[in-house]
């Protein structure tokens, strides 16, 4: 297992377009910091980057690296190694070399610019977003063998967590304006992890406007110690089942 | 000259033939301080040596100049008001006044002022009272250099710090106030100044006007209370170069203006507060020189405002620079800095060439359902919020400052 995982490791590493991606979240999160005088507003300028460009590259390299190595994966399945292993060192390599791009190219500068409590969340969140998202990519894979439908898939989930969903949201939230619905919507919230991870940094961030009675809300629910367990709970849940998913397929499937 | 002379030399004669000074306390001849003002003739100075006095209430009857040694400690033991002063042109000075009696009809206090004009509370300590110092149709009074702490739990069981009602010509000086239910209170107060003070931790209000015209506060610091100052029902209201910091939660402003008209605010500082600013059934407030910075709400201008002009302030990583709950539009913002403007400046006169609409689409949204909030800074909010700058549909378009600065201001 070991063994595979370097491998998936050292050849994701050297790609090109990994490489071009962690060049240009450096660029990005080293720019914006460094240009805005407001060192939270460079920020939150960076968050709306990791909480958009993170996700789509993550899903869309996983998906396409996947399909590419189908040979590589159907030469390993032919030696006598279990299956599941294969699975899990294929993701595990894929999100560890993703984790890796990221830290490089924007923890450094969050970590060299901002203050630690505010840089470890984003960073903490910036992984989870990563691995979470080459985990619906794997599912997406499985779905389909066929590799322009498996894109798509993942195209359009990317879409639907980071438009999609804040749309619907909005909508629900202006047709039942006149009722109590806020417990209901921060349940709803956390049911897609890029919200979530949004408010978990915005709580670090931005707290002053999220008081108010919404905010105390938040507070309870994200802010206070079990909140944050249990959100990290989610977004471990978010990478859990889509890939626990993909797995129990991969199993079965007829290569 | 020589006439001059004479005259001081006949001054210094009257002082020591007029005057005397007793010395009262713990060794002395008389050690009640009550017997002690009894036996003072009017003018007098009565000196009280350090010590704890527990004598229940001293009543000042005559001018008297009261000096405290070392600050003796007067204690009501929680069951009278400490000190009542009925007599003009009296002067407490150096006193540590603890313990008033709490929570009842008649509203006790450390020191108690009955229409007594004229008097100088200086240079005392004041721990746990009910009301600290309250004055109560007097006025030319001076209040200067007390230090006022309380540990007021609710609003209801707590008085004020400073409490002034049908008073004129009042002044508030370097005071240090904290844990009351107000830090200073005005109520039909006029033509008084509060001056220099600290006003922080407390349960309500730092400081609150009611039906108090002419009146002006310069260069207090109000930290972390209920909300900052309260400005209601009041006229010809000068506030200038104070400080609103930290002032947290849920229903809390660093400054509230509410059925005011005609007030100036300029040069002060807005730090870190949940809402910088309300502004609600307001008049011609010209407000400039300010800074807002860091603020959940910058400016919250209710639709029923009228006539205030806003210019030359910094607005600086607030969170929403202005909200507002109508689409009446009757007041001017011009020449401020927006940190958010998003313009050009071609002829380099520093003011740029497209007018900023400071009021955002979310803002709105997020007044009318508060639960929006959820989707803060989220990509398909920040689309909105853009395509709204282009087109105004929802936000007034007359919601606009047509001069935004493109440099901040050094202020």
């Amino acid at each position: 297992m070991n063994r595979i995982l370097k491998y998936v490791f050292l050849d994701i590493f050297q790609n090109k377009i990994v490489i071009l991606y962690t060049l240009i979240l450096a660029l990005f999160a080293w720019s914006t910091l460094s240009l805005e005088d407001n060192n939270s507003k460079g920020l939150l300028t960076l968050l709306n980057i990791i909480l958009l460009a993170v996700p789509l590259v993550s899903i869309l390299f996983s998906t396409i690296y996947v399909y590419n190595s189908n040979e590589f994966i159907e030469l390993l399945v032919s030696h006598p190694l279990k299956r599941s292993k294969i699975w899990i060192s294929l993701f595990l390599g894929l999100s560890l070399s993703l984790i890796f791009a990221f830290v490089i190219g924007a923890g450094i500068p969050i970590l060299l610019f901002s203050e630690w409590d505010k840089a470890y969340m984003m960073i903490l969140v910036g992984m989870f977003i990563t691995v979470i998202f080459v985990a619906i990519a794997f599912l997406s894979t499985i779905i389909t063998r066929d590799k322009a439908k498996g894109i798509g898939i993942s195209i359009l989930l990317w879409l639907y967590f980071s438009l999609l969903f804040d749309g619907l949201v909005l909508f629900l939230l202006f047709q039942f304006a006149d009722y109590p619905i806020e417990k209901y919507m921060v349940v709803l919230t956390s049911l897609n992890p890029i919200d979530l991870s949004r408010v978990l940094i915005l709580l670090e961030l931005d707290v002053s406007a999220m008081m108010g009675y919404t905010g105390a809300i938040f507070k309870l629910y994200f802010g206070s110690n079990g909140g944050l367990i249990v959100s990290f709970l989610l977004l471990f849940s978010w990478i859990a089942l889509p890939f626990g998913l993909s797995l129990i397929k991969f199993r079965k499937k007829d290569l | 000259m020589k006439y001059s002379i004479g005259i001081i030399f006949v001054f210094f004669l009257s002082h020591f033939v007029f005057s005397k000074t007793l010395t009262v306390g713990y060794g002395q001849k008389i050690v009640r301080i009550q017997k002690g003002i009894a036996t003072c003739n009017a003018g007098d100075t009565l000196i009280i040596k350090s010590g704890v006095y527990r004598e229940g209430n001293i009543l000042v009857d005559k001018p008297l100049y009261i000096l405290g040694e070392n600050y003796p400690i007067l204690d009501g033991v929680f069951k009278d008001e400490v000190i009542s002063v009925k007599s003009a042109y009296v002067t407490i000075d150096g006193l540590h006044i603890k313990n008033s009696r709490q929570k009842t009809l008649d509203d006790p206090a450390g020191i108690k002022l009955y229409e007594s004009n004229y008097v100088n509370i200086i240079n005392n300590k004041f721990t746990d009272n009910f009301f600290a110092v309250y004055l109560q149709y007097s006025s030319h009074c001076l209040v200067k250099n007390n230090t006022i702490v309380a540990h007021a739990i609710g609003e209801t069981s707590s008085g004020n710090g400073i409490h002034c009602w049908y008073s004129d010509s009042l002044l508030i000086i370097a005071n240090t106030i904290t844990g009351h239910r107000d830090g200073i209170y005005l109520e039909f107060v006029t033509g008084s100044l509060v001056w220099r003070n600290i006003s922080q931790d407390n349960v309500r209000y730092g400081l609150h006007f009611m039906f108090s015209h002419s009146d002006s506060y310069i260069t207090n610091v109000f930290k972390n209370n209920g909300a900052g100052v309260a400005v209601m029902f009041s006229k010809n209201v000068k506030m200038v170069n104070n400080k609103f910091e930290q002032n947290w939660g849920d229903a809390s402003y660093g400054l509230l203006l509410k059925e005011i008209s005609d007030c100036y605010l300029a040069g002060n500082k807005f730090f870190k507060n949940t809402t910088a600013v309300l502004m609600d059934g307001t008049n011609r407030i010209e407000a400039e020189n300010n800074v807002f910075q860091n603020n959940g709400w910058a400016l919250r201008l209710q639709s029923n405002c009228t006539g205030n002009v806003l210019r030359y302030n910094n607005f600086l990583g607030n969170t929403f620079d202005i909200s507002t709950s109508g689409s009446l539009v009757s007041n001017t913002f011009d020449s401020n800095y927006w940190d958010k403007y998003e313009g050009y400046d071609l002829n380099k006169d520093n003011i740029g060439d497209i007018p900023y609409h400071p009021l955002s689409m979310y803002s709105i949204i997020v007044q009318k359902i508060p639960s929006a909030m959820l989707l803060f800074r989220s990509f398909i909010v920040s689309l909105l919020d853009k395509s709204e700058k282009v087109m105004p549909s929802l936000t007034p378009d007359n919601f606009v400052d047509l001069n935004p600065l493109m440099h901040s201001l050094k202020l």
